[in-house]
């Protein structure tokens, strides 16, 4: 047991080791690009990057090596962790289906960092996966910020908590109960949000004297998306179901995430005015049923329009049991993004969407060590990612 | 409606094909797969085929040819889909787990929107096949996408015959997971194996039966739809298209086309890495996928992007497909550049996407490959077609261009929109211009 103790302390040890990577070009997305940059890593942080003529790295330094180096990628919406490889009963915890509106349930409750798909996902430059309750459900629970490492939930949180995840249409319903209707799904959350305000209000009139009310888990997370410290993340993709969801947020004073909206491109100008981010649909979502007017050129749109949007790799309930943000980011590029704000979309931008940007989507001093490492365009099909560093950390040098 | 159909017959004869038309692309680099790549080369085409093909100094181009600079365009082969479910997937239904008498011919929608993304994405032959939930859930067809925009409204327009007019496909078996149901479909796998058994040995009493007949009406049993087909595949003159995904499935197939000699291909085949060598010693092609993770159930987690290379080099042939939905066809060229990340050679990736997939229908010496007197399917792009910023610009199917990225209707196919899911309705084209729908 003392020998086993040694050993992983001896592996902890070396995943603080020091790291440079050098690289052929180096994305920052904190200025231009750098050719022949390094990015220096010690204890986890960014400590210098810039051009390797400038930049000296320091004896005892692990050197990584790569034709292109981006920041580590950022998927801006999964279930990953949550909902398995398997896709059985057992592995799949992103939707309890007691019932419809169920905001109270925690992601990192849920999240299960062993799963092959983190590492997979980790295995092709994803550093950063927002995750948490699936869409379905009208409110299926909590969504947290994760790093797609670690054998624990706290080893990999970033953010315990960070938005409730709602669906407008096409909700389905609590086990054995009838799909709520469009106008019943929006009532259901109206409700919900009424009961938090009488909630606050409750809790604000006790004032300190006498006794709170009885905790409601229910009624406090509702309360946090109030007050804005969460965001209401709302799945919508026809454009009755975004509308409803502006609505709503103009109604509540809601911090709103566009989920999905897949129809978004007829509504540029009205999301654009209510100052509302989207979580855009993976551009490789099937094109079938409330999303069967997509667009492959949203992304572009939405750029172009000036909305800040991220690209994500969503919630799949068959196969592939995942989508991968780099390869969404790729479709995007190739149709109209192009490279520079599909990079975009996958780290800064992505970061600034979730609110974690002081610490990733950039590589810039003082930032966490995230680096993706490529042997070319990493959105080329024939590209493959050489290796992930996180905090410091080399933990991937696969060739995928 | 008199009106309607006036305007429409207009519109049809406007988009007829005029196959007496002689075209010729020049300075285009050409992918012919069958041999080398062609920087500066010439495509004749002529009623409907390929008149010549070759490098431009050295291509003659027939007088009175319409000819096309293509210089900048690659063109290479109509791309052919040996498994998609475009336009349909169900033709058995739930009464049983083996229904080869089922077609899928009468359960295709030629107006789905999916043939329109379909040739967006280049393809211009397609193996429709009924679902996986089955042991055998019924036959294929081989649709040419020639009847995109063509007006014709009958799958067996649209689809590749035999000599006495008979439309092609082959039959779907499937086994894993998928088939396995509450009875009357197999519980397990060894009894799925079982079932598929016993219909063969019974269809090889029905054949017995049929040759001691000897053409003799009234010796010859009562005809049984779903046997005559099994009759077709253990005589080797229908293909068997089989769904499998773990490496003990493949195996099962293996043996059982072992029992009873029919011709397969095996599909997904996701662990056929695991085998190889036993399914290049088979001498059994195999028609792959590229999906984006493994997992999403148990006989697919094994599934990697190297399982293209890892058959090739063991010396099986190797196809890609769509299972549109289950990938979109717009991004089909996608799979076959996965397969290279993968370790792919170029080449044999260029022709898993086209010759391959044609010699596992049985249709190579009509498609696959830019060569004299071949089928004028092919595809103009922008750029390398492995490339992920590459776009298709025209899809030509038999000499008539089926796909046009200038056509804003086209384009609103490719890229996706308000509307681009609707089935297309052909007699209401003209409704917006003032007639009675």
């Amino acid at each position: 047991m003392k020998t086993l103790l040694i050993i992983l302390l001896c592996a902890a040890a070396s995943a603080q080791a020091q790291v440079a990577v050098k690289g052929g070009v180096v994305h920052t997305m904190d200025g231009p690009a750098i050719t022949d940059g390094v990015v220096v890593v010690t204890d986890g942080r960014i400590a210098a990057v810039g051009p390797a003529a400038t930049v000296a790295i320091p004896a005892g330094y692990r050197v990584l090596e790569a034709a292109v180096v981006t920041p580590g990628l950022i998927d801006a919406h999964a279930t990953v962790g949550l909902s398995g490889i398997f896709n059985v009963p057992a592995d799949q915890d992103m939707l309890d289906r007691a019932g419809p509106v169920q905001p109270e349930l925690r992601a990192v409750d849920a999240y299960n960092p062993d799963d092959e798909l983190v590492a997979w996902l980790r295995s092709l430059g994803v550093t950063t996966v927002h995750t948490g309750h699936a869409p379905g459900l009208p409110v299926s629970g909590q969504t947290m910020i994760v790093k797609t490492r670690g054998r624990t939930v706290a080893e990999a949180l970033v953010r315990e908590a960070v938005a409730v995840a709602a669906t407008l249409a096409p909700a389905i319903g609590p086990e054995g109960v009838a799909a709520p209707s469009r106008a019943k799904t929006v009532a259901l959350l109206r409700q919900e949000l009424i009961r938090a305000r009488e909630y606050a209000a409750e809790l604000a009139a006790t004032g300190g004297d006498g006794p709170p009310p009885a905790r409601d888990l229910r009624a406090e997370t509702m309360v946090r998306v109030l007050d804005g410290e969460l965001a209401l993340m709302v799945t919508a993709h026809r454009v009755r179901d975004i509308t409803n969801a502006l609505r709503l947020a103009e109604e509540f004073g809601l911090r709103l995430w566009l989920d999905g909206a897949a129809e978004a491109h007829q509504l540029l100008p009205q999301i654009k005015a209510a100052g509302v981010p989207v979580l855009l649909h993976p551009t490789m979502t099937r094109a079938f049923g409330e999303t069967e007017n997509l667009s492959l050129a949203t992304a572009a749109q939405l750029a172009d329009a000036g909305i800040p949007f991220a690209l994500q790799s969503g919630y799949e309930s068959y196969v592939p049991k995942t989508r991968v943000v780099l390869f969404e980011a790729a479709v995007a590029a190739g149709h109209g993004l192009g490279f520079a704000r599909a990079l975009a979309a996958v780290t800064r931008d992505a970061a600034q969407l979730l609110g974690i940007a002081d610490r990733v989507g950039t590589l810039a001093v003082g930032k966490d060590g995230d680096l993706a490492l490529f042997d070319g365009d990493p959105f080329e099909y024939t590209s493959h990612c050489t290796g992930v560093v996180i905090e410091g950390e080399v933990v991937s040098q696969l060739v995928r | 409606m008199p009106r309607t159909l006036a305007a429409a017959a207009a519109l049809l004869l406007a988009a007829a094909p005029t196959l007496a038309d002689t075209v010729a692309f020049t300075h285009a680099h050409l992918i012919t797969v069958t041999g080398e790549e062609i920087p500066d080369g010439t495509l004749v085409v002529k009623d409907g085929r390929i008149a010549a093909v070759g490098p431009a100094d050295r291509t003659r181009i027939p007088g009175g040819a319409t000819v096309v600079d293509a210089a900048g365009k690659v063109i290479m082969p109509g791309l052919v889909d040996t498994h998609s479910h475009v336009g349909g997937f169900r033709a058995a239904d739930e009464s049983g787990p083996i229904q080869p008498g089922v077609r899928i011919l009468d359960a295709v929608n030629v107006f789905s929107s999916g043939y329109r993304r379909a040739v967006a994405g280049g393809l211009t032959t397609v193996n429709v096949m009924p679902g996986s939930g089955y042991l055998s859930s019924g036959q294929t067809i081989y649709l040419k996408l020639r009847g995109v925009k063509s007006g014709a409204v009958r799958p067996e327009d649209w689809a590749y015959l035999d000599k006495e007019g008979r439309v092609l496909g082959g039959l779907k078996m499937a086994n894993g997971t998928n088939s396995m149901r509450k009875p009357p479909f197999p519980g397990t796998r060894g009894k799925s194996a079982f079932l598929v058994r016993e219909q063969f040995i019974a269809a090889r009493e029905y054949q017995a039966k049929l040759e001691a007949a000897a053409g003799d009406p009234a010796k010859r049993p009562p005809r049984d739809l779903d046997l005559e087909i099994l009759v077709e595949v253990l005589r080797g003159e229908r293909v068997v298209h089989h769904h499998t995904h773990r490496a003990d499935d493949v195996m099962t197939v293996l043996r059982l086309r072992q029992e009873f000699g029919f011709k397969v291909v095996l599909h997904h085949v996701s662990e056929g890495w695991k085998v190889a060598e036993a399914i290049a010693e088979a001498g059994v092609p195999c028609s792959i996928i590229t999906v984006d993770s493994p997992g999403g159930k148990h006989e697919a987690v094994n599934l990697r992007f190297e399982t293209g290379a890892v058959l090739a080099a063991a010396g099986v042939l190797v196809a890609y497909h769509t299972d549109d939905w289950i990938t979109d066809s717009r991004l089909f060229l996608r799979s076959a550049a996965m397969g290279l990340r993968g370790g792919l050679d170029r080449t044999t990736a260029l022709a898993s996407l086209t010759v391959n997939g044609a010699r596992m229908l049985d249709l190579d010496h009509r498609i696959g490959s830019l060569e004299e007197g071949k089928d004028a399917d092919f595809v103009i792009l922008d750029g390398d077609p492995l490339s992920v910023y590459t776009r298709v610009l025209e899809t030509w199917v038999e000499g008539r261009k089926v796909f046009d990225r200038d056509d804003p209707d086209d384009l609103l196919h490719a890229e996706g929109g308000q509307g681009a899911g609707r089935d297309q309705e052909p007699f209401l084209c003209c409704a917006d211009q003032g007639g009675e729908s």
